[in-house]
């Protein structure tokens, strides 16, 4: 096997031991870019593998090991344009905080950022600036989004492993269509000091990985207070690491009834139903559970985080950074630097929740979806008083074709469904692979489990991956 | 609820994006669809519910008063699109 | 017919804490443009704020200063406009929930005591500075950041001398507290004004008109009384009044419509997903009350009770905090337990020269013991209480000792019976008139006669003496 299959632990052994350094891991890396990247499109901006050097550090506990990290965490001196025009060429003068930390460890930062919706606005990275990225498992179908270009980069050994970002599934969904591990922190477990914001109140930073154990070494080194963020939490990080390989007998897992509908796609429920009775023979106890709001989750979320989002990218205006239109007068600046530099979606989110917030509809829309939002909340926290994980699918169907539902916003919101809810929660939630489609498209299972409670997920997602093989098998590239 | 035209554009206006007559068209249809879906919302009675600004139990977050250090001019206006000596630069604005 | 004005102030004050309100850029003046500022002022893409417990202790000093009830859960709230010198293009404030409300500020105006309301004072970040140039706006954020309070007070100011009174005090008790230079010329303090007019003796208000644009408390109330002149003409006139904003022209003595392009303005404000709440309870309360300095109202009932002040002459002599300082320690130092000889020379003649130099009672420069020697030559008759005041004067102006201008100038008083009997035998005897005119009814006569002894000795007879000598010659002979 190349250096650039294995997962990050069983390199961290071989730079240990001598048996390999970050330089070749580099290269190993930049070979399969050159060969890989003209069809997955993974990063973004990429024109060659040539000449990509790395800042390794030697040393620290992650020795060097490179790490690719989505275009909207601020990275000093790199590139950091969330895929977006009106971002052009912006160079942050700062490092987000999850990158500081990641150095202290010995990370070296991949010189390249991985591929996104542009501001994270998307569930394909079709809305990306730079062209969509394409599935390792089936070119013509999306990746997800909007940490699509992470979630190819890991599963075509692009990258060993990477960062992405979660305002409403966009970790676990791409990690679910690309048949990696994708985890969704606890909010306020991870700091967003850096991480250019979509939606303040719902976003987090996590792994996206080739296995559990790798999600459970990022996760600790990325955690932790930050007083440069008042929403972080002060709590001590457990070394997530400690437990793995624990058994979950008698663990109770909720299978909630309202993501189990009439009329989901047969082959994910036949998927999620078998990993479910794996998860049952390993000891877990199943019961049904109720989360009664889940029908309002999609147009709660889309009201809050549009509303958010339409006030923290009001900054993009052409006066300090990125791309500014020609014009003769600051109001006509504004506007056509927005119009301009912005995609459709993003224009769109901006102007619906620019609506939500205005005079005269604040009341029947955005405080009315605060209110849901708590609704939402309570109906997790009473479930989580019986039982210790809930399950469900990541995604209602497996990655679709590029193009297909891009003409129809509603639809694409849609896809949604059975991650957004853990976001407006606050909880933390994993998806790990589970199986595949006749069409050999992978299938994401979700486990969400209760604030703070990520070693609980990661002792769960362990014994399932250590008992099945979903996570050896690779895509054909 | 409806969206119309006129108030699509007056919200764009407020959040300073220019809309090309089709884009103004099209996006009116869809947000026109896309509220109608939210309006599900409506049917709850959510008042005795109090709004969950904020999901973190925690309070009062505050940092002491000391100074640090802070960025150059050159680097403050590195990714200025355009800059006049110190200064960032704007089309003059007239009052 | 007879129209009421009314007026409310709105006083912006920057705090004079050490660093910036929502990260640690330091606030110095007459800085590098751009030199005082880091990637959170600057609301680079990914940073959060993080309030100054500094700034939040000094704005419940003035909250509770002012009496203010104390917003148990306060918090920030986004005001989202979009302009250049506002960086995130939202300024964070405090919209529905506000750190303090219905408080009140007692002034003395034209003679008259007066409660003025103060509706709310609530926190904010600065913007930066905008220069206009011939063909480009410059902009400079060091300003952006810095931590304001915004004071609102009631519309209970009736004349523009009532405003003014209201700003002299208002900056009189932030003195006191020392959290703000509070100066009107270097920007510490800014001041807008609303301003109506309606029929005396109406409810209803009169449409408003909202003034800028003043820089000094005199600005504030010639714009006002410009106002109140071009509103009357106005409403008499018949014609109808807009509710618009003015700007004051202080070299041309009017003010001028600005433009009202946008109608009235949507903020949508919303409550900041960056921030936490704020509890404000009891203890913390507390622990800031039990940290204010004396301020004005208890100096005040204070100086009444300790040295039989009234209160208007109390009032007068803690207008600002040094001169009741200085007050209070030449009180302090004068021998004897009655005060009230000192009281008067503080009230009377030193009053009146810092009233004639335009200059604050501690800025004249008085040696107090020198001043208490002074009393003790007028209190043992040495001098006359005019000469007294000669030497008040000299010892201002020279800054030399009491006793050494009483001998330059010669000034001691003639108090020796035998001497002063001489003199007046010689007048009497020099003016049969009017000693005539005095036994035939005339009282002034005898007035006119000390005043002939005064003169004789060229102001050095001790009147109170020459009074009782001359009156029992006259009713004696």
């Amino acid at each position: 096997m190349e250096l650039s299959q294995l997962t990050a632990h069983e390199l961290l052994d071989k730079l240990k031991n001598g048996q390999a350094a970050p330089k070749g891991i580099l290269d190993s890396l930049c070979a399969r870019m050159q060969g890989l990247e003209p069809k997955v499109k993974a990063y973004a901006r990429f024109k060659s593998a040539d000449k990509l050097s790395l800042n390794a550090q030697a040393g620290g506990l992650l020795a060097g090991l490179p790490i690719t990290i989505k275009d909207n965490i601020c990275t000093e001196g790199l590139n950091t344009e969330c895929c977006s025009k009106i971002l052009e060429n912006f160079r942050p003068p700062y490092d987000a905080t999850v990158i500081s930390k990641l150095k202290s460890a010995g990370c070296s930062i991949f010189p390249l950022k991985a591929n996104m919706d542009e501001f994270a606005f998307g569930s394909s990275t079709e809305n990306s600036y730079f062209g969509p990225t394409h599935n390792p498992w089936n070119l013509e179908c999306v990746p997800g989004g909007s940490s699509g270009g992470s979630a190819a980069a890991v599963a075509s050994d692009e990258a060993i492993w990477a960062l992405g970002s979660d305002t409403g599934g966009s970790i676990r969904q791409p990690a679910s269509f690309c048949g990696v591990v994708g985890l969704k922190p606890t909010y306020g477990r991870v700091s967003r000091f850096g991480l250019i914001a979509f939606a303040s109140s719902l976003d987090q930073i996590g792994p996206i990985t080739k296995d559990v154990e790798d999600a459970a070494i990022l996760t600790r080194v990325i955690s932790g207070y930050d007083p440069n963020d008042s929403t972080s939490v002060n709590q001590d990080v457990p070394d997530y690491v400690e437990s793995l390989g624990k058994d979950i007998k008698g663990l109770k897992i909720g299978i909630p009834k309202e993501y189990f509908i009439e009329g989901m796609d047969a082959q994910v429920k036949s998927v999620i139903e078998e990993a479910i009775n794996k998860l049952k023979s390993l000891g877990a106890v199943s019961g049904q559970v109720s989360l009664p709001h889940t029908q309002y989750a999609v147009p709660v979320y889309y009201i809050i985080a549009t509303a958010e989002a339409s006030s923290n990218l009001a900054r993009f205006d052409g006066v300090q950074y990125g791309y500014r239109a020609k014009s003769d007068s600051l109001i006509e600046m504004y506007k056509k630097t927005r119009a301009e530099g912005f995609g459709e979606e993003a224009k769109r989110r901006i102007i619906l929740g620019t609506f939500a917030l205005s005079h005269g509809y604040y009341d029947a829309y955005y405080l009315r979806a605060l209110k849901v939002r708590t609704l939402i909340k309570n109906d997790f926290d009473a479930v989580f008083k019986d039982f210790d994980f809930i399950v469900a699918p990541t995604s209602p169907t497996p990655a679709f074709k590029i193009g297909e539902r891009a003409q129809d916003p509603l639809k694409m919101y849609l896809s949604d469904i059975y991650t957004i809810s853990v976001n407006l929660a606050g909880i933390p939630a994993i998806s790990i692979p589970c199986g595949f489609t006749k069409d050999g498209l992978p299938v994401g299972l979700q486990v969400m489990a209760r604030p703070f409670n990520e070693e609980m997920l990661f002792r769960l997602a362990h014994a399932f991956e250590q008992n099945t093989e979903w996570h050896k098998i690779k895509p054909r590239l | 609820m409806s969206i119309d035209k006129e108030t699509v554009e007056y919200v764009a206006h407020l959040a300073r994006i220019e809309l090309k007559p089709e884009e103004l068209e099209k996006l009116s249809r869809q947000l026109h669809d896309i509220l109608g879906f939210i309006d599900k919302l409506s049917a709850l009675d959510v008042e005795q519910v109090k709004p969950a600004s904020h999901i973190l139990p925690i309070s009062n977050v505050l940092r002491e008063d000391e100074p640090h250090i802070c960025l150059t001019p050159d680097k403050a206006l590195e990714n200025a699109p355009s800059k006049s000596g110190n200064f960032f630069s704007v089309p003059k604005i007239i009052e | 017919m007879k129209y009421q004005t009314v007026i409310g102030l709105e006083v912006h004050l920057q705090l004079n804490t050490k660093t910036k309100a929502f990260c640690g850029c330091p606030i110095e003046f007459g800085q590098v443009p751009n030199s005082g500022v880091c990637p959170v002022c600057l609301g680079f893409p990914g940073t959060l704020p993080v309030y100054n417990k500094e700034a939040l202790n000094s704005a419940l000093k003035v909250a509770l200063a002012f009496s203010c009830q104390i917003q148990e859960h306060t918090k920030f709230d986004r005001k989202n406009y979009f302009y250049p010198d506002l960086p995130k293009n939202y300024q964070i404030s405090q919209f529905d929930l506000p750190l303090s409300r219905n408080g009140y500020l007692d002034i003395i105006s034209e003679g008259k005591a007066k409660r003025i309301g103060i509706t709310r004072v609530h926190l904010e970040e600065d913007a930066g500075k905008l220069i206009h140039e011939s063909s480009a706006s410059l902009v400079d954020f060091n300003r952006t950041g810095v931590p304001l309070l915004e004071i609102v007070s009631e519309p209970d100011l009736f004349s523009p001398q009532e405003a003014f009174d209201y700003l002299t005090n208002l900056k009189n008790i932030i003195e006191y507290l020392d959290v703000s230079d509070c100066d009107m010329e270097k920007g510490s303090l800014r001041c807008d004004a609303n301003i109506s007019l309606r029929p005396e003796g109406a409810k209803e208000l009169g449409v408003k008109t909202e003034l800028k644009n003043m820089n000094s408390f005199k600005g504030v109330k010639d714009a006002l009384t410009y106002e109140v002149i071009r509103q009357t003409e106005m409403l008499e006139s018949g014609r109808a009044m807009a509710q618009e904003t003015r700007l004051w022209d202080a070299d041309k003595g009017i003010t001028v419509s600005m433009r009202n392009k946008e109608g009235a303005k949507d903020y949508r404000y919303f409550p900041d997903p960056d921030l936490t709440v704020f509890i404000i309870d009891q203890d913390m309360v507390s622990g800031i009350k039990a940290k204010l300095p004396e301020l004005p109202q208890e100096k005040i009932r204070r100086f009444m009770q300790e040295y039989g002040l009234s209160e208007y002459d109390a009032k007068i002599l803690t207008s600002s905090k040094k001169d009741a300082q200085f007050a209070e320690e030449c009180i302090r130092k004068y021998p004897g337990t009655d005060k009230k000889t000192m009281v008067n020379w503080l009230i009377g003649p030193l009053l009146s020269e810092s009233n004639s130099r335009k200059l604050n009672l501690y800025e004249l420069n008085l040696n107090k013991d020198e001043l208490i020697s002074l009393i003790g030559f007028v209190e043992n008759q040495s001098i006359s209480h005019l000469s007294a005041k000669l030497v008040l004067t000299q010892m201002i102006d020279s800054q030399k000792p009491a006793g050494l201008i009483i001998k330059e100038n010669n000034m001691l008083q003639i108090s020796d019976t035998a001497e002063l009997e001489q003199i007046v035998s010689a007048v009497i005897q020099e003016n049969e008139k009017s000693v005539s005119s005095f036994k035939s009814g005339k009282t002034g006569a005898l007035m006119f006669l000390v005043g002939q002894v005064m003169k004789k000795s060229a102001g050095k007879a001790n009147p109170k003496l020459v009074g009782d000598l001359v009156k029992r010659r006259l009713t004696d002979a």
